[in-house]
């Protein structure tokens, strides 16, 4: 099973980084999105997978599952909910003021010229 | 009492948030920012002297106890940065006040700039690599509403690179402690370097330290990291080019310094050599940069590369000295580029440009900032008796001990084209022909003159009064070194 994670979080790597090496502004901030949630799978399977019964009191078991991972990646999905919707909200803001919609219309600054 | 060690990170965060509800009475919003970022200082040196008599001082956060729960950890080297977080945050939220626009203090300008304090102390002080991340977020987030605040379109433009390079390198972070947590199965920074020691010499520990000084170096515009920096830290007014100079490369820093001192002080060969060579690397672009632009606000920006090249030299050298000398500079570093910054802030206030070619003479109207500009300008290039004197020459030692001649030379030499790239600054737009006539001037730059002053004294502070602060730096040194006292005072009898 954590094979089949690792490969699933390999994969969504993968999509993230070709959506953020695109040139489209939705596509990049959709990337940061995809590849946060790889990293966030990557946490949840490093841990183990199904090692034991739930960590709740009073529940006999013989081993439980380690709570402290789902707390984290509890932690960095709010984390990275908040962040994406404020690059949504920048991104619109881009647009816009600038009206680029693509990131080699944002090159350069008023500076160089 | 060591429910005090709360108070850096508590006192912003409860000042910014208290200044949300009145965002239209702008002289209130400035009077709550000026005192509570007064009551921080107080706080900040109070716990600096207790620390120091009494040492390392812990607090376990919800009654948790480490290594199960989030610690602060309050030593010498976190409480040393807090406070001078605190000391230069005071100066420029006063600059902000005549510089930053009514516009951008109605729209909660004071409460991001709290925020990013209190994230910044927070990583300072937190003692959990996860804790680390979150306070890393929570600076981040306010950094991109700061940058783009405003809404100009070069802000705009910039802000989005920035964003996404910070996002990528939190991805990146989050990877970085699912590994760590795989291979040690702890979070806490003195357990991890328990852990990480008796895991001895195993590949994927190096592999981990360089992960994390991939998302630091990030973070902390390490070369070949760096590129987002000169936009993202020269578009945003100069107040926030100040605080982002003087601040959050030095959260990075910082980091490297506390990973590669705690946790990965065993297998140094291969991670301490690659630090080595890109802080070499990191001070020869910083200085072309620096050289190449006539800008006055990109070469300023090109010094914060350098200056991360020169601390990080300290740290790959691994003695004490190195690291005496480390976080000496980093210390000054903070004050005299948070100085520089504002000092060019009033400099392109009364020139109306930022280029070097649209300005001149401006000693004939303003010789005060004129010699302030002088003397930070000696004091960035460590010239004594002034501020960078005493850090440069520590890590000069400790470099010579640890046998890095070569780098010690790049860094000599690097000082050197520092000092040329701001005199050229004094020369042309100090000195030289008056371009503007007093009339011409683009408006007065009395009240943003205070700020400055202060921030120029505090550096020479550091530079004739290195006798008072070699104790408490040489404490913060002692940690670094020996973490065992860390690890000690963290874990007490229960590790």
């Amino acid at each position: 099973m954590e094979i089949i994670m690792s490969i699933l979080a390999g994969f969504l790597f993968t999509v993230g980084l070709y959506l953020i090496l695109t040139k489209n502004l939705i596509r990049i901030i959709i990337g940061s999105s995809v590849l946060s949630h790889g990293a966030h799978l990557l946490l949840l399977t490093m841990a183990g997978l199904k090692t034991g019964a739930p960590p709740l009191l009073g529940l006999e078991a013989d081993t439980y599952v380690d709570p402290l991972p789902q707390a984290l990646i509890l932690t960095a999905i709010v984390i990275s909910f908040g962040v994406t919707s404020f690059i949504l909200v920048l991104g619109y803001r881009t647009y816009k003021v600038t009206g680029a919609a693509e990131t080699d219309q944002l090159r350069g600054t008023d500076t160089d010229e | 009492m060591s429910n005090w060690l709360i108070l850096p990170v508590l006192i912003p965060l409860i000042a910014g948030i208290v200044a949300l509800f009145f965002p239209k009475h702008v002289t209130a919003q400035r009077v709550w920012a000026f005192i509570t970022s007064m009551i921080l200082i107080g706080v900040n040196i109070f716990l600096l002297t207790y620390i120091l008599s009494n040492g390392i001082m812990t607090l376990e956060l919800g009654g948790w106890e480490a290594p199960f729960g989030i610690v602060f950890v309050g030593d010498s080297l976190a409480t040393l940065l807090t406070t001078t977080t605190a000391l230069v945050a005071l100066p420029i939220i006063y600059f902000s006040f005549s510089t930053i626009g009514v516009e951008r203090e109605k729209y909660y300008y004071y409460s991001f700039f709290q925020f990013l304090i209190a994230g910044v102390s927070g990583a300072f002080l937190t003692g959990d690599i996860f804790n680390l991340f979150v306070c890393f977020e929570v600076l981040l987030l306010a950094s991109y509403a700061l940058i783009g605040h405003g809404g100009t379109k070069t802000q705009l433009k910039e802000s989005f690179n920035y964003v996404i390079v910070n996002v990528v390198s939190s991805a990146f972070f989050v990877i970085g402690v699912a590994y760590l947590y795989a291979v040690t199965g702890t979070l806490n920074m003195a357990q991890l370097s328990e852990r990480v020691s008796e895991a001895g010499s195993e590949p994927i520990i190096t592999v981990i330290a360089i992960l994390f000084l991939i998302v630091f170096g990030l973070k902390g515009a390490l070369f070949p990291l760096y590129f987002w920096l000169p936009g993202s830290y020269s578009v945003p007014p100069t107040a926030i080019g100040a605080i982002f100079a003087a601040l959050l490369t030095k959260v990075g820093i910082y980091s490297i310094f506390r990973t590669y001192s705690v946790i990965f002080n065993e297998e140094t060969a291969v991670t301490h050599t690659i630090l080595l060579v890109l802080s070499a690397v990191t001070m020869i672009i910083g200085v072309i940069g620096a050289i190449a632009y006539r800008d006055v606000k990109l070469i300023l920006v090109y010094n914060v590369i350098v200056a991360v090249g020169f601390i990080l030299f300290g740290v790959a050298s691994l003695n004490s000295d190195a690291f005496v000398g480390a976080i000496y500079y980093l210390l000054h570093d903070i004050v005299i580029k948070a100085a520089l910054f504002l000092i060019i802030g009033a400099l392109i206030t009364a020139a109306g440009t930022s280029k070097l070619s649209g300005m001149g003479g401006m000693i004939k109207h303003h010789p005060l900032l004129t010699w302030m500009f002088f003397i930070s300008a000696l004091a960035l290039a460590g010239i004594p008796p002034l501020g960078g004197f005493p850090g440069k020459l520590m890590l000069v030692v400790g470099g010579a001990e640890a046998g890095h001649y070569i780098v010690v030379a790049v860094m000599m030499v690097a000082s050197l084209l520092v000092l040329y790239s701001v005199i050229r600054i004094f020369l042309q737009g100090f000195l030289g022909e008056p371009m503007l006539t007093h009339a011409e001037q683009h408006g007065s730059i009395k009240a943003q003159m205070p700020p400055i002053v202060f921030l120029v004294a505090l550096s020479a502070f550091m530079g004739f009064g290195a006798e008072i602060m070699y104790p408490f730096v040489e404490s913060a040194a002692e940690t670094l070194i020996n973490p065992r006292a860390y690890v000690e005072a963290v874990l007490g009898g229960n590790s």
